[in-house]
């Protein structure tokens, strides 16, 4: 340890001042140029980064100094390893006992570090809880003055309107592309059938880039964290967060809390990859609760991704509040509150073997699905669980199951949980779904199989905001698609059938955002077949095709579509616009193209009602844009036509000029040729000529007004 | 044709097509109705190219077998053979037939050159000696032709940069620009009817007009595929690029049958304006017939196909 005024003197609330830092110290004070990033230093140049102090010990005698010491050796010695008279107990001189408290050395912060992670909080006994503490931060804490001083008011600035980019007038949406090394926004001119740029960026991101869900943020990644840029008329970068090595990134759905997440090699290459993952308050740039562990720990269930985890780890709850977020564990579901960033009750839920677990995307409802165990005496379940109060809702018992997914429909109102069941001989497995009615009394759960139980399921999706569904379904390579609402005619509350499809040549379902439509697509190979289906009508509007496409997007307001071949391939990279009725309107070809997406809407603020009655009144609100199109379309025609007259304008100079040297070298050629006929007179000439065709004759009588 | 079709040429009148291919024997077909009127033989290399002279007597070629041969067209019979040390390429007669430039490729240490030889009224004063030959260590020189009235040389080929040589000194005269130039090989090269502007077609998916005194970079076309070959309508303002696909795309191209195209573009408008589907591989040669009524086109497919324009082509309206 190094040398210090005796440790009394400092636990009597005396003479910090003694203890003298080395100079150059910086702390939180972070460099502001432009691509430093504070490294998440764990060395604190105090040197006693590695230190952490024990409070709330159990007050004992001399004669137990001992017993008190080996307990908490022995928990501190299994975190790391206690230097060498790493371990003091100060002593009240007057009493004899001990003051309640311990320092203990490690030999690196690391250590120091995990053991206040792992045993702040741990309870001794009843009455004695260890609060755990770095050293240093009790440095931190004593600068506070003791004097309160009101924080001084700053004038006050407006801030960028971020939301500026919704008010165009001509209502355009916003996307942004990836090619090569360069990062671009535009909007799309649908009237004008070409992007118009908005912001383009060399080496703007590092890895990738994305949208935070209501569209206010585009997030960067970069090798020390991760920034978010925004603005009003342009991209401004408005807040870091250190993150070094970060891979992976993940927006709450109200855009208040950023999670970044990294994995990194274990010293031991036996161990698994140790994961961080920092959760940061957007707007702040404030980092509100860090998580640290191995690989191990976050791969629970689901399917692990190339670091055996599957993203995102934390997923949030409760809707556009960002009140919750939970995770799944070896037989828990720990779920966190954003009050406190602590888990709710101070503990996880126990739920034993749960395997998968999703919530309402608009009501804090988490849906829970535990496997089958124990040979077949305990059933596979799908649980609804009320947070936070942590009451089950509704629960299902499903037999012979070997694997379930749930979808949830984007309102909430439904959920569907595909079961794969086992056939009585367990050799093969057949497909059906239980449907629970979330929003109606007692949540009714219904049971659907499809006509013919062997097919296979496909693919599944829930019509955003509508009671509609479609599934993907056969073993052909031109597989069956069906529509279901979870209406019927007669009784709203049974499932029909719409209608079936046969033999598409589809492999993925993309309803447009607002319902209604959908694009039924033969991606990977199936070469980009797309089907655009009018789901109200029940008929095909039109088939088209985007040969290759690897990717397709709905615009947030589900007016246009994107399908784009990515670099994935290595020819015929870009994307191609689409009307929501599958006319192509413009094609955009770029090289080396990684990523296209469209700038997210935030949800609208019209009643549901004020919708309904928009939709039915359609054409009275559509007629006063209808005439904005027809001028614009002139205005249009007017410049391309001026545009192609200069064009070729231009070319007739050029023409003339060649004609002229053509004429005079004309002699110089008779003689080269030993007198040969000159060409011209052989030469064919196109002529424009004016053909006047009859169109028709017709006949009026009018009648004449004496 | 029994080989992947390298090359495609009319003669002055328009009645006569020669096609040159990977089978060493180029063949002459009947320009209206396709029916095949001879086979030249003698190379023993696939063949490149080739020129015929404005009287339609006779026909140069080049090819792989490191020779270039003189051909009566009407008999067939080889009336003479320019030997060279390596693989010969592109060749062209000047105006007034009394010159030939002939190419040849890079091979082992020597570089790729253009060769100048004097072409004999009567082929039995024929010499092999060259007026001019003019080295480079260019790459490979996919394409030359003969400047106006002879003055100068125009070569094209691997580098992507387009030369223009004096045809008397073999002084460098000119480059293209290398910003506005094409970005990989030149694979082709065809002049306009009257030799003032040229256009050249390469791998870089683009096709790409110039002035042929000047080399003043005038149009440009943009395509989604590398560009083999490239022509344009004596009759009417309209360019058309062949081409295919990189070699190391092909499993994972559009295997449908007949979906290699023929690209038609307003030449002044630099704008597509059509396509004529037909070729079950990637097209390597295009020729107009120099009355702008037909065109034909060869693919890697073996396939020489003839196109007759309908009277609705002649009144296209972007």
């Amino acid at each position: 340890m190094k040398r210090l005024p005796s440790w009394e003197l400092i636990f009597l609330g005396l003479d910090f001042d003694s203890i003298s830092l080395p100079p150059g110290e910086d702390f939180g004070i972070k460099s502001d140029d432009e691509d430093i990033y504070q490294e998440d230093n764990l060395e604190h140049d105090t040197g006693f980064g590695n230190i952490v102090i024990v409070n709330n010990l159990p007050v004992v005698p001399r004669e137990k100094f001992e017993k008190l010491e080996g307990v908490i050796r022995k928990i501190y010695g299994q975190i790391g390893v206690i230097k060498e008279d790493g371990l003091w107990m100060p002593v009240d001189s007057d009493s004899g006992k001990s003051l309640g408290y311990c320092f203990i050395e490690y030999n690196t912060p690391q250590e120091a570090e995990l053991a206040k992670e792992k045993t702040h909080g741990y309870k001794l006994d009843r009455s004695h809880i260890f609060a755990v503490n770095m050293f240093d931060d009790f440095d931190r804490f004593m600068k506070v003055p003791d004097e309160w001083a009101p924080p001084e008011t700053k004038p006050y600035a407006p801030g960028e309107n971020l939301q500026h980019w919704l008010t165009d007038a001509k209502a355009r949406d916003q996307f942004v592309i990836r090619a090569g090394s360069d990062t671009e926004v535009l909007w799309n001119d649908a009237r004008q059938s070409k992007p118009d740029p908005v912001y383009k960026r060399n080496f703007w991101t590092e890895s990738f880039v994305q949208w935070s869900p209501l569209g206010t943020y585009l997030a960067t990644v970069h090798r020390q964290g991760a920034a978010v840029w925004g603005g009003e008329a342009t991209f401004n970068r408005l807040m870091r967060y250190a993150h070094p090595q970060v891979k992976l990134i993940d927006f709450s759905p109200g855009e208040k809390y950023l999670v970044t997440y990294s994995s990194h090699e274990p010293s031991n290459p036996r161990d698994a990859n140790r994961v961080v993952i920092n959760i940061f308050d957007v707007r702040t740039g404030k980092m509100m609760r860090d998580f640290k562990g191995s690989a191990d720990d976050f791969a629970i269930g689901g399917t692990g991704g190339v670091t055996g985890v599957s993203w995102p780890v934390f997923r949030w709850g409760g809707g556009k509040d960002d009140k919750y977020f939970a995770r799944i564990g070896k037989n828990i579901i720990s779920v966190y509150e954003t009050e406190t960033f602590s888990l709710i009750e101070k503990k996880s839920l126990k739920v034993e073997n749960v395997m998968e677990f999703s919530w309402s995307p608009t009501d804090p409802i988490l849906a829970l699905f535990v496997p089958e165990f124990g040979g077949g005496n305990q059933p596979a379940r799908v649980s609804l669980f009320q947070i936070p109060s942590k009451e089950e809702l509704r629960q299902k018992n499903l037999f012979s199951v070997s694997d379930c997914k749930m979808y949830w429909q984007n309102n909430g109102d439904y959920l569907a949980v595909k079961v794969d069941r086992y056939t009585k001989t367990k050799k093969s497995t057949y497909t059906g779904f239980e449907f629970f009615r979330i929003k109606e009394r007692d949540i009714p759960i219904e049971v659907l199989e499809l006509e013919n139980k062997n097919d296979k399921i496909i693919a599944f999706a829930w019509e955003p905001k509508g009671h509609r569904f479609a599934v993907i379904h056969g073993d052909n390579p031109r597989p069956d698609v069906s529509f279901y609402s979870m209406r019927s005619v007669q009784n709203t509350g049974r499932i029909s059938k719409l209608t079936t499809l046969k033999g598409k040549q589809a492999n993925a379902l993309f309803w447009s955002p607002s319902g209604r439509f959908i694009i039924l697509a033969g991606l990977k190979g199936l070469n980009g077949q797309l089907e655009f289906y009018n789901v109200d009508d029940l008929e095909t509007m039109a088939t088209a095709e985007h040969f290759m496409a690897t990717d397709i997007e709905w615009d947030p307001t589900g007016r246009y579509a994107a399908t784009s071949v990515t670099s994935v391939h290595e020819m015929e990279n870009g994307f191609n616009i689409w009307s929501f009725n599958g006319k192509l309107l413009y094609r955009i070809l770029k090289d080396h193209f990684f990523q296209f997406l469209w700038r997210p809407r935030p949800a609208s603020f019209l009643t549901p009602e004020k919708e309904e009655e928009i939709a039915k009144n359609l054409k009275k609100y559509s007629k006063k844009y209808e005439a904005e199109d027809q001028d614009v379309s002139m205005l249009l025609s007017e410049q391309d036509r001026e545009k192609r007259r200069m064009v070729k304008e231009e070319w007739e100079k050029w023409v003339n000029q060649w004609r002229q040297l053509h004429e005079e070298e004309k002699l110089e050629r008779q003689k080269i040729r030993d007198g040969e006929a000159s060409d011209e007179e052989e030469e064919y000439e196109a002529k424009e000529i004016e053909v006047e065709e009859l169109l028709d004759v017709s006949e009026e009588v009018l009648s004449f007004d004496d | 044709m029994k080989g992947p079709l390298t090359f495609l040429k009319y003669n002055r009148d328009g009645d006569l097509l020669f096609s040159c291919a990977k089978d060493h024997n180029p063949t002459v077909w009947f320009a209206d109705n396709g029916e095949r009127l001879g086979t030249y033989r003698g190379h023993n290399g696939a063949v490149w190219c080739c020129d015929v002279s404005r009287d339609s007597m006779r026909l140069i070629t080049g090819s792989a077998d490191q020779t270039a041969k003189l051909w009566n067209v009407q008999t067939g019979q080889q009336l003479y053979t320019f030997n060279f040390d390596s693989p010969a390429r592109a060749v062209d007669f000047s105006v007034g037939d009394k010159l030939a430039v002939i190419t040849t490729d890079p091979f082992m240490e020597l570089t790729s050159a253009i060769h100048v030889k004097r072409i004999a009224r009567d082929s039995s004063d024929q010499s092999g000696e060259s007026v001019l030959v003019i080295r480079g260590p260019h790459g490979r020189i996919n394409r030359a032709v003969w400047g106006p009235l002879n003055k100068t040389i125009i070569s094209a080929g691997e580098d992507a940069v387009i030369r223009i040589w004096d045809s008397e000194s073999g002084k460098l005269l000119k480059e293209s620009d290398k910003e506005s130039g094409h970005k990989k090989t030149i694979t082709a090269l065809s002049k306009s009817a009257d030799g003032s502007h040229f256009l050249t077609g390469s791998l870089d998916k683009s096709a790409k007009l110039w002035d042929t005194r000047t080399l003043t970079l005038i149009k440009t076309y943009v395509t989604e595929r590398p560009v083999n070959a490239v022509a344009m309508s004596p009759l009417i303002d309209h360019v058309v690029l062949g081409g295919g696909q990189d070699a190391s795309a092909v499993t994972t191209t559009d295997h449908r049958a007949g979906k290699f195209e023929a690209k038609f573009f307003d030449k002044i408008l630099q704008e597509e304006i059509g396509g004529v589907k037909g070729h079950f591989g990637p097209i390597n040669a295009l020729a107009f017939n120099p009355d702008g009524k037909s065109f034909s086109s060869g693919g890697e497919d073996g396939y020489v196909r003839l196109h007759h324009f309908d009277p609705d082509y002649f009144n296209i309206k972007i």
